[in-house]
């Protein structure tokens, strides 16, 4: 390995090369990249269940992936099969057989309504009061692995390792919203350490069900601006009221550049650094002062080997919660100063709603074309901007700026916050 | 970074079962056998066996009520025996030293509101419009926190609130595997120079008839007459659960040298893989996990994790028998139970308790297991996952160690 192929810290710098997304917006890459930078929404009125009596009716939901979508797992899957193929396919790799380890950002999984209803209404059981003594003597008459291969979270890793011919245990990580920038940092990492020359790290959500939605909405997290779906999500904006729960799936290879630039891939960015750091304030609010963003943003410049001047755009995590762009604006105008008002900053949520598991991923993607394509994705909806939070959201419209340096910040329930620093092709 | 990959001390055990709190209380039931018997309850689980949690005093290690009632069972229990972990380990209660501690859970989830479930059920029987019948039901009867009290990556969460664990935190899923992975990965990180001291465990709760009822749909649990793990075939096999909380610290010996902590023991690998389950496949993969262990000499001990399936059981017997034939074995989920996440965390923290003491573990089953001639210098633990995943961790002594 050549210096011109290690970092600052002497360590292998990792390449992508190939990347890969489903969301709202439609398959693949190019599909979603032509939308993104359309200021196309892909938010709309919920179909796949009944909404009456829900506060919140729509949703950025993916419809398009056949009978898979029946299910959560299944649409989990699907999207994330045809996400990591096609980024290992854009690797000029064999999407059979990948031959390096997957780590998988999926949302937990349980028994849905379908199947707990479908399992009451079968004979077998002495027990007529509905519950669960019912239902096992129900499952010891009519025993269905079909349903429980389905409750397993490590259904989808396993789907995946045999479809995409990946190798060793595939981890499933679940940090929450974090969850797709966390499965970047553990393939990083994984090359930093030279256990494997390449990796391939895919964050997957297909979970909006009934019960996902009340449970969000009991906990008043989502908008219920449903009059005109694809104008609900605008973070930053005055009148954000809430996040638009989305699915989707991003998918990157990783590679370490010697290995990359040996086989002579194309390498269509760099991920320079990766920075965490848990909250231990509340389950669902930040820390006031906003300490653990601002440590993991930090973190991430320091891995990165960059200060706040080296940072030429922002890919928000931008939810177009109160709490959450309130919180984001505070922790970076911590770290970058006066520097924050001259960095362009952009929600992707604000077209493709938030894909929960699947965002830090799809983001990391989504910034990855940002710095080949010298396009920066707008905020959309942004016509009441917040007075309290002073930045340049790149509102409504796509602005064309060559940036060689992405900084894209992911935060969850549960004091997740993961900062990914993503930077330009050598010599692109 | 470092070039030379160093060391991993284990100097932290957090460990709550059926059979009580702490290792030294594991520890001395074990001494006291052979002959023991599990706790296990059936009544109300019937025709099921699960190895239940004994009376817990949650406030010690969760102060706060609030906290507690955050809370679901299976985030009570972890939150409680990583508070162990720490206070095992040493590591005081401040911000400043907590808040450089990494985190990797294996975390199952998903606890059910039973009660809630039954009356969606009744109502949308014969209903006309059963989304709605879901839909109201859910939004009147649901508890707003029993989202965030089942959620997989609070349990980390709660862990960071309660015992201010924040340098970072990352949440495992996937049965039996995230537990593999998350010591494989905490280890491999430590080890490399990439964290200097690591928190890691996972803790499962048995007593959830909506779980059983996900595993008994494939048929797997144990029915109507309890049998050791490794006496289960034919007939008789299958899965008994059992409640369990398996927390470690993991730290650099230079870490670990700075605050003048002791430590149990080496953990020299944590390795897994996954495949195809044809018995061919699997033999050769779980045999390729044992290759650095069978050059470790005598003095082994082997504490199996196998979950009570016949045709496994049948596989890891026979290639132990093969690669280690001198090594008496235990497999634990007869005493524990079987915790899916936390088996693989639990049977390093066993591991680690019984080579600090320099003790053999006498037989859990005298017709299966054989005793041991000599308190073990290396202990293997094994976890052959229920569906899929398997995982080998290699503990070695401390020379010069012992108590």
């Amino acid at each position: 390995m050549s210096t011109s192929d290690t970092d600052f810290l002497g360590r292998p710098i990792i390449a992508v090369t190939g990347v890969g997304i489903v969301s709202s917006l439609g398959k693949g890459v190019e599909t979603n990249w032509e939308a993104l930078t359309s200021g196309r929404s892909g938010i709309h009125r919920i179909d796949r269940f009944s909404t009456e009596g829900l506060r919140t009716t729509i949703s950025g939901s993916v419809d398009f992936m056949g009978e898979m979508g029946e299910t959560s797992t299944g649409l989990s899957y699907a999207m994330a099969e045809a996400a990591g193929s096609e980024a290992i396919r854009m690797a000029g790799l064999d999407d059979e057989d990948f031959g390096a380890p997957l780590f998988l950002a999926a949302p937990p999984v349980e028994m849905e309504w379908q199947h707990r209803l479908k399992l009451d209404a079968m004979d077998g059981s002495a027990i007529d009061a509905a519950g669960y003594d019912r239902l096992l003597q129900i499952a010891r008459k009519h025993p269905d692995p079909s349903i429980y291969h389905l409750t397993q979270c490590s259904r989808i890793s396993e789907l995946l390792a045999d479809r995409l011919g990946t190798r060793g245990l595939p981890i499933t990580l679940s940090t929450a919203c974090a969850s797709g920038a966390s499965a970047i940092q553990l393939g990083v990492e994984a090359i930093r350490r030279g256990e494997t020359d390449r990796a391939i790290t895919i964050g997957t959500d297909g979970s909006i069900t009934q019960e996902s939605l009340i449970r969000f909405s009991l906990l008043s997290a989502l908008s219920t601006n449903n009059a005109v779906p694809e104008k609900a999500s605008k973070p930053f904006s005055k009148d954000r009221d809430g996040f638009v729960m989305a699915e989707g799936a991003g998918a990157l290879v990783l590679e370490s550049l010697a290995s990359a630039k040996a086989r002579g891939a194309t390498i269509h960015g760099l991920i320079l650094g990766c920075g965490e750091r848990a909250d231990d304030f509340h389950r669902t609010r930040s820390k006031p002062d906003g300490s653990p963003i601002i440590a993991a943003i930090k973190a991430g410049l320091a891995d990165a080997g960059l200060s706040p001047e080296g940072i030429d755009y922002i890919n928000a995590h931008g939810t177009s919660t109160p709490e959450n762009d309130r919180m984001e604006a505070t922790g970076l105008a911590a770290v970058f100063g006066e520097q924050l008002k001259q960095t362009p900053i952009s929600s992707n949520k604000s077209m493709i709603g938030h894909t929960l598991t699947a965002a830090g991923a799809i983001e990391a993607v989504f910034s990855i074309l940002s710095l080949k394509e010298g396009i920066l994705p707008p905020t959309i909806n942004h016509d009441t901007p917040d007075p309290a939070i002073e930045l340049d959201v790149v509102p409504n419209t796509a602005r064309r700026q060559e940036i060689g340096t992405v900084l894209s910040n992911s935060f969850g329930f549960g004091g997740q916050n993961a900062c990914l620093v993503l930077g330009r092709a050598p010599g692109a | 970074m470092t070039d030379t990959p160093r060391d991993v001390l284990i100097t932290g055990i957090g460990l709550v079962s059926s059979l009580g709190e702490g290792i030294g209380t594991h520890l001395d039931f074990f001494a006291r056998g052979p002959g023991l018997q599990p706790n296990i309850k059936s009544e109300g689980y019937a025709p099921y066996f699960v190895h239940g949690l004994p009376p817990i005093d949650w406030s010690r290690q969760i102060p706060k009520k609030g906290d507690q009632r955050q809370m679901e069972t299976w985030q009570k229990l972890g939150t409680y025996s990583a508070g162990l972990a720490l206070e095992d380990a040493g590591i005081p209660m401040d911000e400043a030293v907590r808040g450089e501690i990494d985190m990797i859970v294996a975390a199952g989830g998903g606890e059910r509101d039973a009660a809630v479930d039954a009356m969606v059920m009744e109502r949308a029987r014969g209903a006309n419009d059963v989304g709605a019948v879901i839909n109201e039901t859910l939004s009147t009867e649901l508890r707003p926190t029993l989202f965030l009290a089942q959620l997989s990556n609070l349990l980390a969460g709660n862990i960071s609130i309660v015992h201010k664990v924040t340098g970072s935190s990352r949440t495992f899923m996937g049965e039996e595997a995230a537990g593999i992975s998350a010591l494989y990965s905490a280890r491999a990180r430590i080890a490399s120079g990439q964290s200097e001291i690591c928190l890691v465990g996972g803790a499962f709760s048995a007593e959830r008839k909506d779980l059983i009822l996900n595993f008994d749909l494939a048929e797997l649990m144990l029915k109507d007459e309890w049998r050791p793990v490794f006496a289960r075939s034919g007939d008789h096999q299958g899965i008994a659960i059992g409640s369990v909380g398996a927390f470690l610290v993991l730290e650099s010996p230079e870490h670990a040298a700075r605050r003048a902590a002791r430590a149990y023991a080496k953990l020299v690998s944590a390795t897994g893989d996954r495949g195809r389950r044809e018995r061919e496949r699997t033999e050769r993969r779980f045999a390729e996990l044992l290759a650095d262990v069978s050059q470790a000499g005598d003095d082994i001990l082997v504490l199996s994790g196998a979950t009570g399936l016949g045709d496994l059981v049948d596989i890891e017997r026979s290639v132990l028998a093969e690669r280690l034939p001198n090594a008496p074995v235990r497999a634990y989920g007869t005493m524990l139970g079987h915790s899916f996440e936390a088996q693989m965390p639990a049977g390093v923290a066993l591991a680690a308790g019984a080579l600090a003491r320099r003790s053999a573990i006498p037989p859990f089953d005298s017709g299966e297991e054989r005793p041991a001639e000599s308190a073990p210098r290396h202990v293997v633990v094994t976890s052959i996952g229920h569906l899929h995943g398997e995982g080998v961790c290699h503990l070695e002594a401390i020379e010069g160690a012992g108590s």
